[in-house]
C-alpha cells in the first residue's frame, strides 16, 4: 500500500469509535416542528433532507473518496425515532470495557435536555413494547429468541448495478412517471402511493444536496491548499461530487463515490440491519476499470488506491450501538457490509475479473475490520481466483468467506425468483442469501432451538428461573420423565417449537407493520426494483421479492442432545430419563460419569455419522415445517436461516445443561457448525454431515472451520484448501469460512492484548478483532475444534 | 473374504501421498523400528490402552468385565489374555480411559468409510493410503481393499516397509497406484539393530518392484527415508541410499522425512520407555545437505511429505 493509504488506514485503525448526538438532535428538532403536518412518508423524506442539508460534513487530509456518516470518522449516529438511548445507556457505552463508544458531556446534555424528553414514549421501541403481549415477553426475556427490529430497521440490503447506469435525476424522472400513471379513479391506494413517491423524489434531492455540499467544501479547501497536487485532488473531488449521485458515474472514481453517497444516504435515513452492501462490487466496477485502462485514464495502482480509500471509508462507520440488555448479544463495531466477488453474470457465465483480484489484494493488505468480503464460487469460477482467495484466508483474518454461487442461485430460484435475478443476487450481512437490488429480505431474530428442547424436557417451565413459559408438554399424566419413547418426546418438542414460533411470529408481523407505517425508507426504496413501479415502500412490500427469515441457532447442540437421549435413554437404556433430567438440573454435579457417557458414547453431528446426521435432518425438517412458507405481512413468506452470528454465546448463557454433555450457560453450537469439539473425524466428515441438510431450502447456513496454520502451508496447502471447498460445494454446501490460527497465538493474545490489536479472527459471518471480543467469545473460538492433518 | 485388523482410519490425511486422503492403519508389523510413530500398530492383535488420568471411577468397566477383574487397573495386562469378550470394558467406559486398539473389519466395511470422501479425492487428486503397521502383513485383506478401489475408481497408495514376499509385493504394486516405500538403513546389520530385521529382502524387493514399474505394469514409487541422527546418517549412509535410489530401473521420487519425537507421548501411555532416548531432530541444513546427495544423482527429492 502507498503512503496515503498507510496514513488513512492507520488513522482509521487508531481512531476510537465515538457517539454523535448530531443526527438525534436534528431529527428531534425536525419532528418537533413537522410531525403531524405531512404524511409519514413525506415526513421521513423531509427529515432525511434536513439531515443532508445540515449535518456536519467532513473531508479529511489525503482522502479521495469522501463522506462520513457522522460529523467525523468513526462517529456513529443514533436513531431515537426507533429506540432512544437513556443517559445510563450512553454512560455504559462510554465506559464498558468492550466495544465502547466515546460519549461527550455535550452529547449527554443534548440527550438529557432535548432527545430523551421528546422521544420517551414516542420511539418505535417504546410504543411497540407497550403493545407486545406478555407471553412474548416471557419467552423473549428467557432467551428463547431475539427480535431484530426492536432496535434497528430491517436491512440486509444489497444493491444491483442500477446506480452505475442511472443517476438520481433519472430515478426522479421514473418516479414522476409512476406518479403520473396513478389511477386515482379506481385505485384506493393511490393517495398512499402518491405520498410515497413524493417522498422518494424528496429523498433523491436530499442526496444530491449532500453531495453538492461536499463539492463546495472541497472547492473551498482547494482554494487555500498550499500543495498544488492536493489542491488538484480537491478540485477533482469537487467535480466528482457535482457529477454523482445526480447523474450516472463516468469513471472508476465516480463509480465508487456514487455508491458511497448512496450507502451514506441509506444509513443516515435509517439504521438498517447489516448496513448496506454494494453487492457484486467487482462486477459493477469492472466496466469502469476496463474502460479506464483502455483510455489510459486509469492504471492498476490508481484503481487500487481508490478501492483502498473506499475500504477505509467503510471501516470508518462502526455499527450503531444498541440499547438495553441486548447489547450483550452482538457486541461488535462491525456493521456487516459484505462485498461479493466472483459469482455469475445474468447469463450464467463466470463474472470474475481483474477487479476481483484487485479487491482481494486490498482486503489482504489493509486487514481492516470492515467491509468484509466473500467470494461466490461457482463451478464456472476459475481455480486462479479460488487459489487467490485461499492465500488471503491462510493469512488468518477470516476474510474472505466462501459461498457456493450455484447453491445461492438454486436457493433463490427455489423460492420463486427468476434465474437471472437470482444470479444477480448473492450474500449480504453474514451469510444471508438474497436477490440484490430487487428483494426486501428481513431477518426477524434468532431462535434458541436447544432451549426449546429444554422447555420440552421441563414441561414448559424454564429450569433456570422456575417460570412457566409455555404450555405443559410432558407425557400425558406423567411429566417429562414419563415419555414412553423417543417419538413421544420428539412430538412434544415439535409442539413446543410450534408454540414458540407462533408467539414470535405474532410480534414479528406486528413490528413489520410498524416499520411500514411509521418508519418507511423512501430513499432506500428508490434503489430497490419494484418500489418505484408499485409506489410502495421497501418496508411495505414494494420490492419485487419479499422474504422473511427466522434464524435458527444451535442445530449441533440440539441434534447431539436428541441423539444422546435417543441412544442412551431409549435404545441402550444406560440411563433413565428421570436420572438424566436430574443430572441436567444439577448441571452434572456429581454425575461426571454420565456427562462423559453422553459426550463420548453418543453419535454426534459433524462426523459423517448417519445416526446423528439423520436427527439433524429431522430437526431441520421440523424447523422448516414450523416456519417455511408462512405468509408475512408484506406479501412474502417466511423461511429459515441457519446462522447464529454471536447469538449462540448469548443463547448458551441463558440455557441450562444439555443432554449432549454441554454444561449450563456454556455457548451453544454456532450456525450450522457441529458443537464445539464434537467433530472428531476431520473437516471432510464435517462437510459431509452438513451436506446432508437441504441447505438450498434456507436463506443461509454458516460453517466455521478452524485450521492449524501448518495444515495449509505452501502451495500444496492452497490446493488442499481449494479442493476441500470445491468438494463441499460439489456436495451442495452453501458456506464455509476459516480461522487459520493456532491456539497458542489466541492464548498469547488473551495474555497480551496490546501486542495483538490487529489480530482479526472469524467470529460468525464476519471477522472481528480478537482482543475486542469478550472473554466468552474468545473462549468459544478457542474451543472450536482445530482441524489438524494426519 | 477375510477380515482385517485395523487400528485407525483417519480422514483428511495429507502426509501420505498427494491430495486429500483417507489413511487406513493396518495393525501388525514384522519390524520394530526404534523410532516407530505408531507403536500401537506393531502387535498383530487387538490391545487395550489405559489412560488412568481420565478415569472417573464409575465402575462401568468392572460390571462389563467377563473375568470379573478391575479393568481400570489391569486392562491390557496379562490378566486379560483369553478374555472371551476382549474390549467389552472399553466399549462401556464413558471417560475413554480404556480404549480398544484394533478392530476386525471387512474390506467392504473399511472401503465404505473410505468411499464417503470420494468428492474430496476427486477434487484434490487424492485417494486412500493403506498404512500401519505393515499393510502387506495382511496381504489378502489388502488386496481385497485394493480391488474395491479399482472397481470404484479410487486412487490407492500403500505405505510399506517392503518386508513381504516378493510375489505379494509385486501383486500389490500391480493392484495399486502408488507405493510409499520406506528405505531405512542401508547397512544390513545396523538395519537389524534398528528395526529387528535385516534389509536384504527389503532391498531386493524394491529392485523387483522398480523393475516391474519400469515395464509400466505397476504403481509409481515414492521412496521415503526418515532421517534419524545417529541411526542412518553416519558417514556414507545417505550416499549409499542415494546411490541405491539412482540405480533403480525406474525414475522415482524421494522424500526425506526429518525425524521428530512426537510419538514420545504414545510410548508413555503404553507404559513403555521411548526407545530412541533423546535423539533430536535434524537441523534444516542437514536436511538440505542430504537432499543435495539425491539431486546430485538425478533423483528428484523433497523434504517432508
Amino acid at each position: 500500500m502507498n503512503d496515503r493509504i498507510a496514513r488513512l488506514r492507520e488513522e482509521s485503525f487508531d481512531t476510537r469509535p465515538s457517539f454523535s448526538s448530531e443526527r438525534a438532535r436534528l431529527t428531534t428538532e425536525f419532528y418537533e416542528e413537522w410531525q403531524g403536518k405531512v404524511s409519514v412518508s413525506v415526513l421521513r423524506a423531509m427529515n432525511f433532507r434536513n439531515l443532508c442539508e445540515r449535518k456536519t460534513i467532513y473531508i479529511g487530509p489525503d482522502e479521495l473518496i469522501v463522506g462520513e456518516r457522522g460529523p467525523r470518522p468513526k462517529a456513529v449516529s443514533s436513531f431515537p425515532e426507533l429506540n432512544c438511548h437513556s443517559e445510563e445507556d450512553l454512560r455504559v457505552l462510554d465506559s464498558r470495557p468492550m466495544t465502547s463508544y466515546a460519549v461527550s458531556e455535550e452529547d449527554l446534555r443534548t440527550y438529557r435536555e432535548k432527545v430523551i424528553p421528546y422521544w420517551r414514549g414516542r420511539s418505535m421501541r417504546d410504543r411497540a413494547f407497550a403493545e407486545i403481549p406478555q407471553e412474548w415477553k416471557a419467552l423473549y426475556e428467557a432467551g428463547l429468541f431475539t427480535e431484530f427490529m426492536e432496535q434497528r430497521a430491517p436491512g440486509h440490503t444489497a444493491l444491483d448495478g442500477s446506480i452505475y447506469r442511472t443517476g438520481l435525476a433519472e430515478f426522479k424522472a421514473e418516479i414522476a412517471r409512476s406518479r403520473a400513471a396513478l389511477d386515482w379513479a379506481s385505485d384506493p391506494g393511490a393517495l398512499d402511493k402518491d405520498e410515497e413517491l413524493a417522498a422518494m423524489a424528496i429523498s433523491c434531492d436530499a442526496a444530491i444536496v449532500f453531495a453538492r455540499r461536499h463539492a463546495e467544501l472541497a472547492e473551498k479547501m482547494a482554494a487555500t491548499e498550499p500543495r498544488a497536487a492536493r489542491a488538484a485532488e480537491l478540485r477533482r473531488i469537487a467535480e466528482v461530487c457535482r457529477r454523482v449521485p445526480e447523474r450516472a458515474p463516468r469513471d472508476f472514481w465516480e463509480a465508487l463515490q456514487m455508491y458511497w453517497f448512496v450507502h451514506l444516504g441509506t444509513i443516515t435515513e435509517l439504521n438498517g440491519w447489516d448496513a448496506m452492501s454494494p453487492g457484486h462490487l467487482d462486477q459493477h466496477l469492472a466496466p469502469f476499470y476496463e474502460r479506464g485502462l483502455a483510455e489510459g485514464s486509469l492504471d492498476r495502482e490508481a484503481a487500487k488506491e481508490l478501492l483502498s480509500c473506499f475500504w477505509i471509508k467503510v471501516n470508518n462507520t462502526p455499527a450503531p450501538p444498541k440499547v438495553g440488555v441486548t447489547a450483550a448479544e452482538s457486541g461488535t463495531y462491525n456493521d456487516f457490509t459484505n462485498i461479493n466477488l466472483g459469482g455469475l453474470g445474468r447469463d450464467g457465465s463466470d463474472a470474475s475479473s481483474e477487479v476481483s483480484f484487485l479487491v482481494l489484494e486490498v482486503l489482504d493488505e489493509l486487514q481492516l475490520l470492515q467491509p468484509q468480503a466473500n467470494v461466490q464460487v461457482s463451478a464456472e469460477t476459475p481455480d486462479r481466483l479460488l487459489a487467490a482467495a485461499c492465500r488471503v484466508i491462510r493469512r488468518g483474518s477470516g476474510y474472505p468467506s466462501l459461498f457456493n454461487a450455484d447453491e445461492v442461485v438454486a436457493a433463490q430460484v427455489g423460492m420463486g425468483k427468476s434465474v437471472e435475478d437470482a444470479r444477480e443476487g448473492g450474500t449480504s450481512g453474514c451469510v444471508e442469501t438474497g436477490c440484490f437490488g430487487k428483494e426486501a429480505y428481513l431477518l426477524h431474530g434468532y431462535l434458541n432451538v436447544p432451549k426449546i428442547l429444554e422447555l420440552t424436557l421441563n414441561d414448559g417451565v424454564d429450569p433456570l428461573s422456575g417460570r412457566r413459559l409455555a404450555p405443559p408438554s410432558g407425557a400425558p399424566g406423567g411429566g417429562p420423565a414419563a415419555f414412553s419413547g423417543f417419538e413421544e418426546l420428539y412430538a412434544a418438542f415439535e409442539r413446543q417449537l410450534a408454540y414458540v414460533v407462533d408467539t414470535k411470529m405474532r410480534v414479528s408481523n406486528y413490528l413489520d407493520r410498524m416499520f411500514a407505517r411509521y418508519a418507511p425508507a423512501p430513499f432506500l426504496s428508490v434503489f430497490i426494483g419494484g418500489c418505484i413501479e408499485s409506489g410502495k415502500d421497501y418496508y411495505d412490500g414494494g420490492a419485487r421479492y419479499n422474504t422473511d427469515y427466522i434464524q435458527c441457532c444451535g442445530l449441533g447442540t440440539v441434534t447431539d442432545s436428541l441423539s444422546a437421549i435417543k441412544k442412551q435413554v431409549f435404545e441402550d437404556r444406560r440411563v433413565a430419563m428421570g436420572e438424566l433430567l436430574a443430572a441436567l438440573k444439577g448441571d452434572w454435579a456429581g454425575r461426571e460419569d454420565l456427562r462423559l457417557l453422553v459426550s463420548n458414547k453418543t453419535p454426534k453431528f459433524g462426523n459423517d455419522d448417519d445416526y446423528a446426521d439423520s436427527i439433524a435432518q429431522r430437526v431441520f425438517a421440523s424447523l422448516r415445517s414450523a416456519i417455511d412458507g408462512r405468509a408475512s405481512p408484506r406479501g412474502g413468506t417466511y423461511h429459515i436461516d441457519l446462522l447464529s452470528t454471536t447469538c449462540h454465546v448469548y443463547f448458551g448463557s441463558v440455557t441450562g445443561a444439555t443432554a449432549d454433555g454441554r454444561r449450563a450457560r456454556a455457548p451453544e453450537s454456532d450456525g450450522t457448525s457441529p458443537a464445539q469439539g464434537a467433530d472428531r473425524s476431520g473437516p471432510t466428515a464435517v462437510i459431509r454431515s452438513l451436506a446432508k441438510l437441504d441447505i438450498a431450502g434456507t436463506g443461509g447456513s454458516l460453517l466455521n472451520q478452524r485450521f492449524q496454520p501448518a495444515v495449509l502451508a505452501g502451495e500444496e496447502g492452497v490446493r488442499r484448501l481449494s479442493s476441500l471447498v470445491r468438494g463441499y460445494f460439489k456436495l451442495g454446501g452453501h458456506h464455509i469460512q476459516f480461522n487459520v490460527v493456532d491456539t497458542e497465538t489466541l492464548r498469547a493474545a488473551q495474555k497480551r492484548p496490546e501486542d495483538y490489536r490487529s489480530l482479526l479472527v472469524r467470529v460468525a459471518g464476519y471477522s472481528d478483532y480478537f482482543v475486542d471480543l469478550d472473554k466468552h467469545h474468545q473462549e468459544e473460538i478457542i474451543s472450536r475444534t482445530a482441524q489438524e492433518a494426519f | 473374504m477375510s477380515a482385517g485388523l485395523v487400528f485407525d482410519i483417519r480422514k483428511f490425511s495429507i502426509h501420505d501421498g498427494p491430495g486429500i486422503r483417507t489413511a487406513v492403519f493396518f495393525k501388525g508389523c514384522p519390524l520394530h523400528c526404534l523410532w516407530c510413530h505408531n507403536p500401537e500398530g506393531i502387535a498383530p492383535f487387538p490391545e487395550l490402552l489405559r489412560r488412568p488420568e481420565r478415569c472417573v471411577d464409575c465402575g462401568s468397566c468392572r460390571k462389563a468385565c467377563p473375568l470379573n477383574l478391575d479393568p481400570a487397573r489391569v486392562a491390557g495386562s496379562a490378566a486379560c489374555r483369553g478374555c472371551p469378550d476382549f474390549g467389552a470394558c472399553a466399549a462401556v467406559c464413558p471417560a475413554e480411559a480404556l480404549q480398544l486398539v484394533g478392530r476386525r473389519m471387512s474390506a467392504e466395511e473399511v472401503m465404505g468409510i473410505v468411499l464417503r470422501d470420494r468428492p474430496f479425492y476427486e477434487e484434490s487428486g487424492g485417494g486412500v493410503t493403506f498404512t500401519g503397521g505393515e499393510p502387506l502383513a495382511q496381504g489378502e485383506f489388502l488386496l481385497e481393499c485394493l480391488a474395491i478401489c479399482r472397481a470404484e475408481g479410487i486412487r490407492s497408495a500403500v505405505d510399506t516397509s517392503g518386508w513381504a514376499a516378493e510375489e505379494l509385493l509385486l501383486e500389490v504394486g500391480r493392484a495399486s497406484d502408488l507405493i510409499l516405500y520406506d528405505l531405512k538403513v542401508m547397512d544390513s546389520e545396523r538395519h537389524r539393530a534398528a528395526t529387528g530385521l535385516a534389509n536384504e529382502l527389503i532391498l531386493s524387493n524394491l529392485r523387483a518392484l522398480a523393475r516391474q514399474a519400469a515395464r509400466g505394469a505397476s504403481a509409481g514409487i515414492y521412496l521415503r527415508l526418515p532421517l534419524i541422527p545417529g541411526i542412518n546418517d553416519l558417514p556414507g549412509d545417505l550416499e549409499a541410499a542415494a546411490e541405491f535410489a539412482a540405480s533403480l530401473e525406474v525414475p522415482l521420487e524421494a522424500y526425506l522425512l526429518p525425524y521428530h519425537d512426537s510419538a514420545r507421548g504414545k510410548y508413555r501411555l503404553r507404559g513403555e520407555a521411548y526407545p530412541l532416548g533423546s535423539v533430536s531432530a535434524p537441523a534444516p541444513e542437514r536436511m538440505s545437505a542430504a537432499a543435495a546427495l539425491f539431486e546430485a544423482r538425478g533423483v528428484p527429492v523433497s523434504i517432508g511429505g
